[in-house]
């Protein structure tokens, strides 16, 4: 299950909007250990492409190094789809590197309602699980 | 002095566990051979017959080493190399 607050959310799908219809995609990071999405960093989509992503190289390495520095993992990798269901892609799952994260998926496709689904993704095999809504937002 | 070599959780178990092993070499080829001589299987993930693998992300302190020559860059005692695999997905 993953647990996350609404504002979160809310970041992640206006994102997701903002760069329709190319996918967009980013982390939330968390405290190493908690499972806990707590710090919304939006990425660069190197591709800017509406069927594929990929995290800019450098950008990458400069996120990741900020996470370790602060003791965070990333708790939460998202990406949107355009066209297609918030449901991992056969190249999604190819390139899932991160066992303990959750893949939340959001798709475009329709213009005013956003599907949001949560999946782990462990040596190709998915799972999807619940959102559930934390009570407060992240300050 | 060596060359310290940081590895991402999904790799560490050819590493037994270590976030970050020594290794060393004059290119980044010969440090990966000498990584893989101490931990088995690990160039097999880093790269295919074609050069580094295209969703294996390798840095040479602060640069890509696709902008350094790929497995030819030159490395030294001292230097940093980061091991991440890049993040990528898509619809199809």
């Amino acid at each position: 299950m993953l647990t996350i607050s609404r504002a979160l959310i809310d970041q992640v799908i206006a994102h997701a909007r903002a760069d329709h219809p190319d996918e967009a995609c980013g982390v939330i990071a968390g405290p190493a250990g908690s499972d806990r999405p707590e710090r919304f960093v939006a990425m660069t989509n190197a591709e800017r492409s509406p069927t594929f992503y990929r995290f800019d190289s450098m950008e990458q390495l400069r996120v990741w190094r900020e996470m370790d520095d602060r003791d965070e993992e990333p708790v939460v990798i998202y990406h949107s789809h355009t066209a297609t269901e918030a449901y991992p892609s056969r190249t999604d799952i190819s390139y899932a590197m991160e066992p303990s994260a959750h893949y939340l998926l959001v798709s475009t496709r329709e213009p005013d309602e956003t599907e949001v689904r949560s999946f782990t993704i462990v040596d190709g095999v998915v799972t999807e699980e619940q959102v559930q809504l934390a009570g407060g937002g992240v300050e | 002095m060596a060359i310290e070599v940081r590895i991402p959780t999904i790799l560490r178990t050819f590493t037994g566990g270590a976030k970050s092993v020594e290794g060393s070499g004059d290119t980044l080829d010969a440090l990966i051979a000498d990584l893989d001589a101490q931990h088995a299987g690990l160039r097999d993930r880093l790269v295919d017959d074609a050069g580094l693998r295209r969703f294996i992300n390798v840095y040479l302190n602060d640069e890509d080493v696709r902008f350094l020559g790929g497995l030819s860059a030159p490395v030294k005692d001292g230097d940093t190399v980061t091991v991440l695999p890049a993040v990528a997905g898509g619809m199809r």
